[in-house]
């Protein structure tokens, strides 16, 4: 039998429904996949196992009274970002490292609700910031395409668990590049939905207009069945949208002929590393050949601006989201202090790391007494132009390609001293959560070894097209996938 | 923009986030280094523009005012680090 571990969604679900394997089997091969890589890896801040086991024999007993579904008794890896009741919850950060939720998030549960078997917890950036996963507070994940790399992030224990077979599929939330950046680097399908697409109940706040959460996946197949399953209205979230939700698996395989494919010359800079740009010209190439029509001459001006518009709106988002932990009503409790302010001060200054810090620091200015016009204001009404841009392109084009980070991973440690340097790795992505569209990095083959991602971006709701963009791109491209050497 | 020391620890403050001297210091060259680039937004000709909170065209979200169950008390309390009488408890907020 081929390797369980490797199955994609599609392909498991086939063999669980005829009962050819259980879904005990399946999660159990999981495991022992996880137990043999992930000493190198280092993808799971937590694995479940026991829980995992016992979700799978309830999968098995639902599939042995004959119910079927995509995702019935598949294992999935959950980012840490997600609130999981009775399992703790950490973001990657000191703050939360006892915090064990009373809820789950609505995400998780709609994946529960469909069978889901939940491996465990992966790794982050800590509160989701950052594009590498070593700002987690506890450990860097390695990419298992290269293990002295980065596997991108903040998304980077889903992205890497995917890739290394420890995890049929996996989710992940994408802020600005968050699923995206990780899942090009890892060689696997990331996409960001729609802003409002997918509830954000459960989902540790970051920027909470930028926030989506969205799958992790070895295909575009699979990536429109965990979709469809993760999406919809949830009166939970008042920012979760009322529209309908389309089987997105159900037009993958319409083709592309005839759609307008646009590609954004500051996308494509020539700056840009040639292998990559290679990468997103044999994707084009391909879409070309399927009778997709591709013009290269559009121009989204205000792009250069969108880092500036990114790195001061979710920075003040997120310096008042992360009010919330004053060491009062959960989370890390410094208690030993003069009073009550300075409790509350040193276990901020001890609870959250670095990145954190930073980030606080950059929102709270921006928000202060005397800036807010010059910063935050400003930021919001090139946010505007930005948007508006994008909607006078789709105005000709169905969906814009390009690519999903500048280059491929880079070392660890090569990028953390320098955080602006660690910023521009999401200059490519950051537009689209500025915009609030859908966007999808599919693979596009490799540079010397390492994957390299072709990113899809749509006009909002149209998550239908992107998927069948890059459904073509992954026809057109190696049809089984090289595996990491793990 | 440079951020001096003196302006790192008012915004620290603010932020009510305790920051190490070396903090303070790294601080002062990163944040003015990330400001600088802010600069760019100058070349946006937004005269005219609204500025965009969010992309949804939603305003006004409203719930039907109908009672609905929430998370039970204890297990909420229960993940805060001191209790007393069913409220959370902190130091004295007025001090002398």
């Amino acid at each position: 039998m081929r390797d369980l571990h490797y199955l994609t969604i599609h392909q498991a679900a086939a063999l669980l429904r005829t009962r050819e394997i259980s879904s005990r089997e399946l999660t159990q091969a999981a495991l022992d996949r996880i137990a043999n890589v992930e000493p190198r890896v280092r993808a799971f801040l937590a694995v479940t196992a026991e829980r995992a086991l016992a979700q799978a024999d309830a999968a098995d007993a639902r599939l042995k009274q004959g119910e079927s579904g995509p995702l019935l008794g598949v294992p999935v890896a959950i980012k840490d970002v997600l609130s999981t009741e009775g399992v703790a919850t950490t973001c990657g950060s000191r703050m939360l490292e006892d915090f064990v939720p009373p809820y789950t998030a609505t995400a998780v549960r709609r994946l529960f609700d469909a069978g889901a078997v939940m491996l465990g917890k992966t790794n982050m950036d800590e509160f989701a910031m950052g594009s590498s996963t070593e700002n987690s507070a506890f450990f860097p994940t390695h990419n298992p395409w290269d293990l002295d790399r980065v596997p991108g992030g903040s998304s980077g224990g889903s992205s890497a668990a995917v890739a290394a077979g420890e995890a049929v599929y996996a989710l992940g939330s994408d802020t600005g590049g968050s699923i995206r950046q990780p899942a090009a680097l890892c060689g696997v399908v990331g996409m960001k939905p729609t802003y409002g697409r997918v509830s954000r109940y459960g989902l540790v706040a970051f920027a909470s207009s930028l926030d989506q959460v969205g799958p992790f996946a070895r295909d575009v197949r699979d990536a429109a069945t965990v979709l469809t399953a993760i999406s919809g209205h949830d009166p939970a979230d008042s920012t979760s949208a009322p529209v309908d939700v389309p089987d997105f698996v159900a037009d993958l395989d319409r083709g592309v002929r005839g759609l307008r494919v646009g590609v954004p010359r500051e996308y494509m800079p020539d700056s840009l590393d040639p292998g990559v740009r290679a990468r997103i010209d044999a994707a084009l190439a391909a879409l070309e050949t399927q009778g997709a029509l591709v013009d290269r001459g559009v121009s989204l001006p205000s792009t250069e601006a969108a880092l500036a518009v990114y790195y001061i709106i979710a920075p003040s988002e997120a310096s008042a989201n992360l009010a919330r932990y004053d060491g009062v009503k959960y989370g890390f409790s410094y208690r030993q202090g003069s009073g009550m302010w300075d409790n509350m001060e040193k276990t901020r200054g001890r609870g959250f790391g670095t990145e954190v810090k930073r980030r606080i620091m950059i929102g709270t200015y921006a928000l202060s007494s005397g800036y807010y016009d010059a910063y935050y204001l400003k930021a919001q009404k090139v946010r505007t132009v930005i948007r508006r841009e994008f909607d006078a392109a789709f105005e000709r084009y169905d969906v814009l390609v390009a690519p999903v980070t500048p280059t491929t991973a880079f070392r660890i440690g090569e990028k953390t001293a320098d955080p602006f340097a660690m910023y521009l790795n999401d200059v490519f992505t950051l537009p689209v959560n500025i915009a609030g569209l859908p966007g999808i990095s599919v693979p596009g083959g490799f540079v010397d070894g390492l994957p390299v991602g072709v990113q899809v971006i749509g006009k909002p709701f149209d998550e239908a097209t992107v998927l069948r963009a890059a459904y073509a791109i992954e026809l057109g491209g190696v049809q089984e996938a090289p595996r990491p050497a793990l | 923009m440079q951020l001096d020391r003196d302006l790192v620890l008012h915004i620290a403050k603010l932020a009510r986030v305790e920051l190490t001297e070396s903090e303070l210091d790294v601080f002062s060259t990163q944040l003015s280094e990330i400001l600088a680039h802010f600069g760019v937004l100058n070349a946006v000709d937004t005269d005219g523009v609204e500025p965009t909170a969010h992309t949804l065209p939603l305003t006004n979200v409203m719930a039907d005012d109908v009672a609905r169950p929430s998370l039970p008390q204890d297990a909420v309390l229960a993940l805060a680090p001191a209790t007393e009488d069913g409220y959370l408890r902190v130091r004295a907020v007025l001090e002398q």
